[in-house]
């Protein structure tokens, strides 16, 4: 399984610089409906970041809201721009420094926050695809600990074709788990259902929680209950705002 | 697959994945072209029945077979045109927005127990995410055509489908919470068995729900009678007024996609996906002794006979819709919405209420007829597994994985910083939480 193109590395490449270039021609085209069209590339491909990285709910989440709400504004683009033909908005001097102090600050920001984790490298060996077992391993660079599972976890080899192909059949075959090493770089397979544990996040323990050792740290990670419930509440009160700023209005005659 | 291009062809890892995934990109848009075409025959059969004609029938022999090849070649040789004063990006873009989003949605259909084209742990809520974006398509036609006829019907869809998404939601809701999953193989997997195990049998909730989902279903899909955004009689032809050739050919290949889509997803979440009524393969597959973790040409035989089932449920699904659509008359958009909002809304929530109650509190382990085993109310030690990232030996039986893709998503790092926990460690911290 030695491929020589990365294709996570690919596609995060690939989704990343869609979701760049399409921010950028959000800022620079004056087509308020157009806009929204790039508005939607970009978060689209912000989901495909989150699909990449596994966050499969989170991903639909995006795709749902962030571009589904995207809709409203395409909306209100149209009827804005419906008194006359593709009416465009025009940005002010002003505005454009304005906009590039905040942003770039913003920016400086992010990519110092960015830069600044230590660990932040691809894996060195291109990802695997695990033949017939369960295990499609990648490396990764946090070293586990010892009390890691043995059943998924396998020892990553430099690379070596035969060697590591291999070693993964035999793993495979005979389902005996590799020896765990300290040295090694352990890889695993991690179950995909991120739902769940986002779900009882929202409502119970935190699944991070658990292995916690520390009997005070772990009381300080409670669940995102509260939270939930505020913004639940939140979207309530702005439910009967907009239903009273629509109802106090004159109603419109339906024509039978 | 790619192993075997790689090994076996001798194509280096790169193009074997490349390979790969171009065969299933392939397979998979067979489902909306081929599905598009015999799905315009049969429309043109069925409504001809409904209207006591004949319907196609000189075209390629005996009953005008040929007439779906005869139908794309008229539109692909057609002139693509393009109204002056049209936003030409969007005008030329908007077609392929709503056959993507259409196509993508069939990612995460599964055909079959494990057949999918990316198994997903959130498939019901992928779908839904993705079908909702057809519509962009269809306000972009409307809006970039510069016509009025489009931009009404642009307008109207987008009320529309932001309205029913709501009930939708709701009513897919309903299963998953009785199977305590959203991943649409596990539900169907879930159903096995005799038909009483289906989700459509489960409880007097979900069986109206299921007509409930039927309704927004079609609305979402844009078929009538809440084709509204096409409704010839006052908008011409609606959205697409403009577009001709091969470019309206991909919107009525997206209509005709999602059609097959939500008649799939129908299917596993209310009919037992590619469980037949009565389990006959099932039986044979036990006889034979066939292990269904185990790959093997058994499995594969078992499976393809899941699909020609699951195929044919979807199909059954889509006459549905067609007879409907030649049944019913046209709503008012103040009636479509008032169908949704005061009706479909309503109904779906009391349903949803209901189904908790009935699986939670009335009858947790089901009618006593019903043999089939449901995750939400399981053992913790069952669920213990999907909530830990440490080790998870059921995790292979409850979500087997597949090696569809060309590149593995579900492979990839994770920071091992924390210890693995067990569900008795879990009961243990929520005993210690509730004491506190």
């Amino acid at each position: 399984m030695n491929d020589p193109i990365n294709w996570q590395s690919f596609f995060f490449l690939l989704f990343g610089l869609v979701a760049c270039v399409f921010a950028l021609a959000v800022v620079f085209s004056s087509n308020i409906v157009r806009m929204a069209f790039y508005l939607i590339l970009s978060l689209g491909s912000t989901s495909g970041l989150f699909f990449l990285a596994g966050a499969d709910f989170v991903g639909a989440m995006q795709l749902l809201i962030y571009v589904g709400g995207t809709l409203v504004l395409l909306v209100f683009g149209v009827m804005l721009t419906a008194q006359g033909p593709f009416v465009s908005l025009k940005t002010r001097g002003g505005e454009w420094v304005l906009a590039s102090i905040v942003g770039g600050a913003l920016f400086a920001v992010l990519a110092q926050r960015a830069v600044s984790i230590s660990d932040w490298h691809g894996p060195e060996r291109p990802l695997t695809l695990a033949d017939s077992g369960e295990a499609a391993s990648q490396p990764d660079s946090a070293t586990s600990d010892a009390a890691g599972p043995a059943d998924e976890t396998k020892e990553s080899e430099p690379f070596d074709p035969d060697g590591a192909r291999a070693e993964e059949n035999a793993a495979e075959d005979d389902k005996e788990p590799a020896p765990p090493t300290h040295e090694g770089r352990r890889v695993e397979l991690r179950d995909t259902r991120t739902a769940t544990a986002i779900g009882m996040a929202l409502s119970g323990p935190r699944v991070d929680s658990l292995g916690e050792p520390s009997a005070v740290r772990r009381g300080g990670m409670s669940s995102y209950v509260l939270p939930f419930e505020i913004v639940s509440v939140h979207l309530l009160v702005v439910l009967i705002g907009a239903a009273y700023l629509a109802r106090t209005k004159k109603r419109f005659k339906t024509e039978d | 697959m790619a192993q075997f291009f790689a090994e076996t062809v001798g194509l280096p890892w790169a193009v074997a994945y490349l390979v790969t995934g171009a065969i299933q990109c392939a397979l998979l848009i067979l489902v909306p072209f081929v599905g598009a075409m015999a799905f315009v025959w049969m429309e043109r059969k069925v409504s001809a029945r409904i209207q006591d004609r004949l319907g196609p029938t000189r075209c390629g022999g005996k009953f005008g077979w040929l007439q779906l090849l005869a139908d794309g070649l008229k539109l692909i040789t057609k002139e693509d045109l393009r109204p002056a004063d049209a936003d030409g990006t969007l005008f030329r873009l908007a077609p392929y927005i709503s056959f993507t989003a259409s196509y993508v949605a069939l990612l995460a259909l599964p055909f079959a127990s494990g057949w999918a084209a990316q198994q997903m742990n959130v498939a019901v809520f992928f779908i839904l995410a993705v079908l909702g974006l057809e519509v962009f398509g269809v306000i972009l036609a409307g809006y970039s055509s510069a016509s009025k006829w489009s931009l009404f019907g642009a307008m109207r869809e987008s009320a529309q489908v932001v309205s029913y998404e709501v009930p939708l939601g709701l009513c897919v809701v309903v299963p998953v919470l009785v199977a305590g999953t959203m991943d649409l193989v596990v539900i169907a997997d879930m159903q096995r068995g005799l038909f009483t195990n289906w989700f459509l049998f489960h409880d007097p909730f979900t069986f109206i729900t299921f007509f409930v989902f039927f309704t927004c279903a079609t609305a979402s899909v844009n078929r009538a009678p809440f084709d509204l955004a096409e409704a010839e009689s006052e908008l011409v032809a609606g959205f697409h007024t403009e577009y001709s050739g091969f470019r309206w050919l991909a919107f009525y290949m997206a209509e005709y996609g999602s059609m097959f889509t939500v008649s799939g997803l129908g299917a596993i979440l209310f009919f037992g996906g590619w469980n037949g009524p009565i389990p006959i393969v099932d039986g044979l597959a036990s006889l034979l002794g066939i292990n269904r973790t185990e790959p093997s040409f058994g499995l594969w035989l078992v499976n393809l006979l899941g699909l020609l089932n699951f195929v044919f449920k979807t199909v059954l699904g889509v006459t549905l819709l067609i007879w409907v659509r030649w049944t019913l008359p046209r709503l008012r958009i103040d009636q479509v919405m008032k169908t949704c909002l005061k009706y479909c809304t309503p109904i779906a929530a009391v349903m949803f209420v209901g189904a908790a109650l009935w699986t939670g509190v009335l009858f947790p382990s089901g009618m006593p007829w019903q043999t089939n085993v449901l995750g939400t109310f399981a053992e913790p030690a069952q669920l213990a597994p999907a909530l830990v990232h440490g080790p998870a030996p059921a995790a292979s039986e409850t979500a087997p994985t597949t090696r569809a893709a060309a590149f593995d998503t579900d492979s990839r790092p994770v920071a091992r910083d924390r210890e693995p926990a067990t569900a008795a460690q879990f009961a243990a911290q929520r005993s210690e939480g509730a004491s506190q």
